[in-house]
């Protein structure tokens, strides 16, 4: 059985045992590494985790140190998702030839960015899922290729200036939409399918738990704030992250067995998203006159996302 | 438990069965695998030992080539015995991970059953794949009949994972002419199989939950160098002896007797060819009847492709006046890599033999004895002259008017 940790506030979860160590080449800032702290801490069970190529990984295992107080690989930048599903199988054939070395259960996390996660792991991230492993996926989802300098992923927003689909003269930046990775992953028919952000502490902790009880794969995507690509002052991480979540761009919700929805979290007044575009550097850019509209049809879009969720979740399906 | 599966002394096997049933008896605790030709049947029989209760480890059918050896990898870092097999377009896409598993010292089995690369998309053997990842810092064997497929696997675990080793280990075939055609295989029972391989040690796993370690850093210009330096030199210096050990305990188990480089007929050969995979017993027989006709013909097969045998071929050809290496790949534009490896090993060695090279059988075309008779023709015509009376590098086989270059 797995052991969870029960965590009442945050000066105890701040003194919590860590087995990702603070020493870490991460940006001041950078909601990963508070994302990651939140994952692992959920759980006093044995961890076996994995990263794919990124800023996670170039920031905590540069040879001769590690950030890491628990097992971890990373192979590549696609194969986060296969490289601890073949370590779970590892564990399922010791486990049943009697071979492993203590009795514990341990839980299998894979960690990657949104261009890991959306994009160039896509495929193998869907393999681990159509075959049922026991493990957790978390896409550290910043929006963007930021270990690279800022490239535009698939999961980059509409008008986001990224440095392969910048702002000029004749552009607004991004052109497509980002993709809804949960509703993709949820149609794997996975047991568990959340979004977190860590301002939302207790959320996130609950639904990480719940996924570590879920049997299968469980897929959570952590929107991370970046405030080197987002363009945003390292101090005011939790505050951006706040305005993604309470002007539902980043709305919270999970989706059990594939298709029950819940909302878990219902901000008491709703930021609008102008706000929250405003206090990023990547969409300065759409506040000229001429790109205003797409302001507005931000609005609208989230608007019709937040009613789909909600009627998602009425309806129960 | 797994089953124990009652084998004939000998069983007729071909290369895909006797490398399935080798993966059997040792008890790779798992295997991630994709299907592809003519590797597929190494997948489909394990899958069918899977079904009939003789396998107890775990079989991942995963999504592609790069995911089964992305799932080797992690299975292999966590700590058991693992394994796979693939061919061509699907070895072209693991390219990444094979680099990814020698470099983070991990002794997963690779079964390549060599087959042309597209464009044109072809299915048969050649060695095209094989050359693709010669630098891949693994090491590699080469089996010229399904006998040395089932051999060679047994092998290639016991050095793999000696813990001074530490390195992944291929296995090679020729697609189809190995791989799809049935010989009879002498068997080892599966507990003196497994017995000569053993249980699995495991070393750095991140299974063993009281001692976490973290696999596949980062490094930069401080550090890179460093550590494939160390596999380089641990591939230059720790690899043979562990293989001419295991060729010994192999041999004193069994008496097939395997050496790093297979002579036939070399004591007094004054014109030898240089092949690989099934092109060796051809060449072995083609040998046998110039020598029937007065010449001093001879036969090297290269059994360990990587790490490459520098000393033992120095040796192989002292005498020999006349040399030709036969490459199975298309070189694109340059000389073919076993007339460049033989080059580089002989340009100081004592010999001043004549060496050219010849590209043969692309994309699965015969290796016939008539090609093989032209050949030894050339090569006495290049010993009695001293120098090369070809051009340096032909193509044999192939239609339209003759290709030669250098």
């Amino acid at each position: 059985m797995s052991e969870m940790k029960n965590i009442k506030n945050l000066k105890e979860f701040s003194t919590s045992a860590d087995r990702f160590e603070g020493a870490n080449l991460l940006c001041p800032g950078c909601a990963h590494s508070i994302i990651v702290r939140e994952v692992l801490n959920a759980t006093n069970d044995d961890l076996i985790l994995s990263a794919a190529t990124g800023c996670l990984e170039v920031c905590t295992a540069v040879y001769p140190y590690t950030s890491w107080d628990a097992s971890w690989i990373h192979i590549g930048f696609e194969n986060a998702s296969t490289a601890i599903a073949g370590a779970e199988a590892m564990h399922k054939a010791l486990k049943r030839k009697g071979r492993l070395k203590q009795e514990r259960d341990p839980k299998f996390v894979a960690f990657g960015g949104d261009g890991a996660t959306y994009d160039i792991g896509f495929q193998w991230l869907s393999g681990c899922f159509e075959r049922g492993h026991n493990m957790m996926y978390v896409c550290l989802d910043n929006e963007v290729y930021a270990n690279t300098g800022g490239q535009r992923s698939s999961s980059t927003p509409i008008g986001a200036s990224a440095t392969t689909s910048p702002a000029g003269r004749v552009s607004y930046g991004e052109k497509m939409n980002k993709k809804d990775m949960l509703a993709i992953m949820a149609a794997h028919g996975a047991p568990y399918v959340a979004q977190v952000a860590p301002n939302k502490w207790k959320d996130m902790i609950k639904k990480i738990q719940t996924g570590f009880a879920a049997n299968g794969p469980v897929y959570i995507n952590a929107m991370s704030a970046c405030t080197t690509e987002w363009k945003f002052l390292p101090e005011d991480t939790i505050a951006i992250s706040d305005m993604a979540t309470d002007s539902l761009v980043f709305p919270l919700y999970e989706i059990i067995d594939g298709t029950k929805l819940n909302i878990t979290y219902r901000p008491k007044t709703v930021v609008p998203v102008e706000e929250y575009l405003a206090a990023q550097g990547r969409f300065k850019h759409l506040f000229k006159d001429e790109y205003k509209y797409l302001i507005k049809e931000w609005q609208e879009r989230v608007d019709a996302k937040w009613d789909y969720l909600q009627r998602r979740e009425e309806a129960s399906v | 438990m797994a089953d124990t599966m009652e084998l004939r002394d000998i069983e007729v096997w071909d290369g895909n069965m006797a490398a399935a049933q080798a993966l059997r008896q040792v008890q790779v605790d798992v295997v991630a695998a994709y299907p592809i030709t003519p590797s597929t049947p190494v997948v489909e029989n394990y899958a069918n030992f899977l079904a009939n209760g003789y396998i107890d480890g775990e079989f991942v059918m995963v999504e592609s080539e790069h995911a089964a050896m992305s799932g080797c990898i992690g299975a292999s870092a966590a700590g058991g015995r693992v394994a796979t097999a693939t061919s061509a377009q699907g070895y072209a896409l693991m390219v990444e991970t094979l680099y990814q598993a020698s470099g983070m010292r991990l002794p997963i089995i690779l079964n390549v059953i060599n087959r042309a690369l597209a464009s044109p998309l072809n299915v048969n053997g050649d060695h095209s794949d094989m050359y693709l990842g010669r630098d891949s810092g693994w090491i590699q064997f080469d089996a010229y009949n399904p006998q040395q497929a089932y051999d060679l696997n047994f092998v290639a675990f016991k050095v793999a994972e000696d813990h001074d080793v530490r390195l992944p280990v291929m296995v090679h075939q020729d697609g189809f002419m190995t791989s799809h055609t049935a010989q009879g295989v002498k068997t080892l029972s599966d507990e003196v199989a497994f017995n000569f391989v053993g249980e699995f040690q495991p070393m750095n796993d991140m299974l063993d939950l009281d001692h976490p370690v973290t696999h596949g850093v980062q490094t930069e210009e401080d550090w890179h160098f460093e550590h494939k330096a160390r596999q380089h030199n641990d591939l230059m210096t720790k690899v043979f002896p562990k293989i001419q050990a295991a060729f010994d305990a192999y041999e004193a188990l069994t008496g097939r007797k395997y050496n790093i480089v297979e002579c036939y007929d070399m004591d007094d050969a004054e014109v030898a060819v240089v092949c690989m995979g099934t092109s060796v017993e051809t060449a072995v027989e083609v040998a046998k009847e110039q020598r029937a006709k007065g010449i001093k013909a001879g036969v090297v097969g290269i059994r360990v492709i990587r790490p490459w045998p520098f000393e033992q071929i120095a040796q192989a050809f002292q005498g020999c006046k006349a040399i030709a290496a036969l490459d199975r790949s298309s070189p694109n534009g340059a000389p073919g890599m076993l007339y460049n490896e033989l080059a580089g090993t002989l340009y100081n060695a004592a010999t001043r033999a004549v060496l050219t090279g010849y590209v043969y059988g692309l994309g699965g075309r015969d290796l016939t004895k008539s090609l093989l008779n032209q050949i030894y023709a050339d090569l006495v015509a290049n010993a009695a002259a001293g120098k090369p009376t070809t051009a340096l590098q032909q193509l044999i086989g192939v239609r339209g008017p003759k290709l030669e270059f250098l």
